[in-house]
């Protein structure tokens, strides 16, 4: 079974990831929108939790997440509105970084579409960067948290599950 | 961030060899030239387009660094370089694992959701 995450990058200012999920489609989009669960994986960096997160789920409702480190301290907020909103398929939001996260300037768009797949779903998520270097920056703060966090730490990570 | 450049004191290299990768025509170039090194008429061949295309394509190819030129001054191979496409390709795999390990445990919670629907 491949469950294997694919991050592709189809022009200078575009993120492209693909991922299965062995769950149904509805499953998988209450996962990724409403608060109560998206805290529970949604952490960053090993270490980080998702200590906010209010989403008002409704077209052009804005939502707050907010992540702390190890320490407790708020380390990255991110802010934005919801676009598009077509549960259980598909959704658009503008993200914005106001702390944390690389040089970004300006806000990025970000379209979630869920497919079903049989019993499985396939995600694909689309990251629209204001420029390239804002795209550069943000798949370069993937690089510095790799870093940091050395691969022994990931590694405990993924064998945990 | 900051740190970041501590590291990799130019982020504009790797700039150029993600534009360089965008385009797939430049994409099948280095395809074929993984499997040996060519001369520009044997890399225009299986492309519907010009050979001064195909120059164009090399010029940008060449500026990040991802080819090279040979010195055999009447057809000038060209040869793949490894090396900024290996640090491309850690950028992606290091914002992969990142993303990966929050899916891990998305996955586990599905698992979760699946055994007690509410």
């Amino acid at each position: 079974m491949l469950k294997q995450l694919t991050v592709t990058t189809p022009s200078d200012r575009e993120i492209h990831m693909t991922r299965d999920f062995d769950a149904p489609r509805q499953l998988v989009w209450d996962a990724m929108t409403k608060p109560e669960l998206l805290k529970k994986w949604c952490f960053g960096p090993p270490g980080w939790s998702m200590t906010k997160c209010e989403n008002d789920l409704r077209v052009g409702g804005r939502y707050v997440w907010e992540w702390s480190n190890a320490e407790g301290e708020v380390a990255m907020r991110m802010t934005g509105v919801n676009r598009e909103y077509d549960p259980p398929s598909r959704s658009v939001r503008t993200e914005c970084f106001e702390f944390g996260c690389g040089p970004q300037a300006g806000e990025q768009v970000v379209t979630m579409e869920l497919r079903e797949d049989g019993p499985r779903t396939v995600m694909t998520m689309t990251l629209v960067f204001p420029s390239k270097e804002a795209r550069d920056g943000a798949l370069q703060s993937g690089m510095a948290d790799g870093m940091n966090m050395g691969y022994d730490r990931l590694d405990e990570i993924l064998a945990e599950k | 961030m900051n740190k970041t450049r501590t590291r990799s004191p130019a982020p504009d290299p790797l700039s150029q060899t993600f534009a360089a990768l965008a385009d797939p025509t430049r994409r099948s170039i280095l395809s074929r030239l993984a499997k040996g090194t060519a001369t520009v008429a044997e890399l225009a061949k299986p492309f519907a387009i010009s050979q001064p295309a195909i120059s164009k394509h090399l010029k940008v190819l060449e500026k990040a660094g991802l080819i090279t030129r040979g010195r055999d001054a009447q057809c000038r191979p060209r040869a793949i370089e490894a090396k900024p496409l290996k640090e491309a390709d850690e950028w992606l795999e290091n914002y992969r694992k990142l993303w990966e390990a929050n899916f891990a445990r998305l996955d586990d919670l599905l698992d979760e959701l699946k055994a007690n629907p509410s």
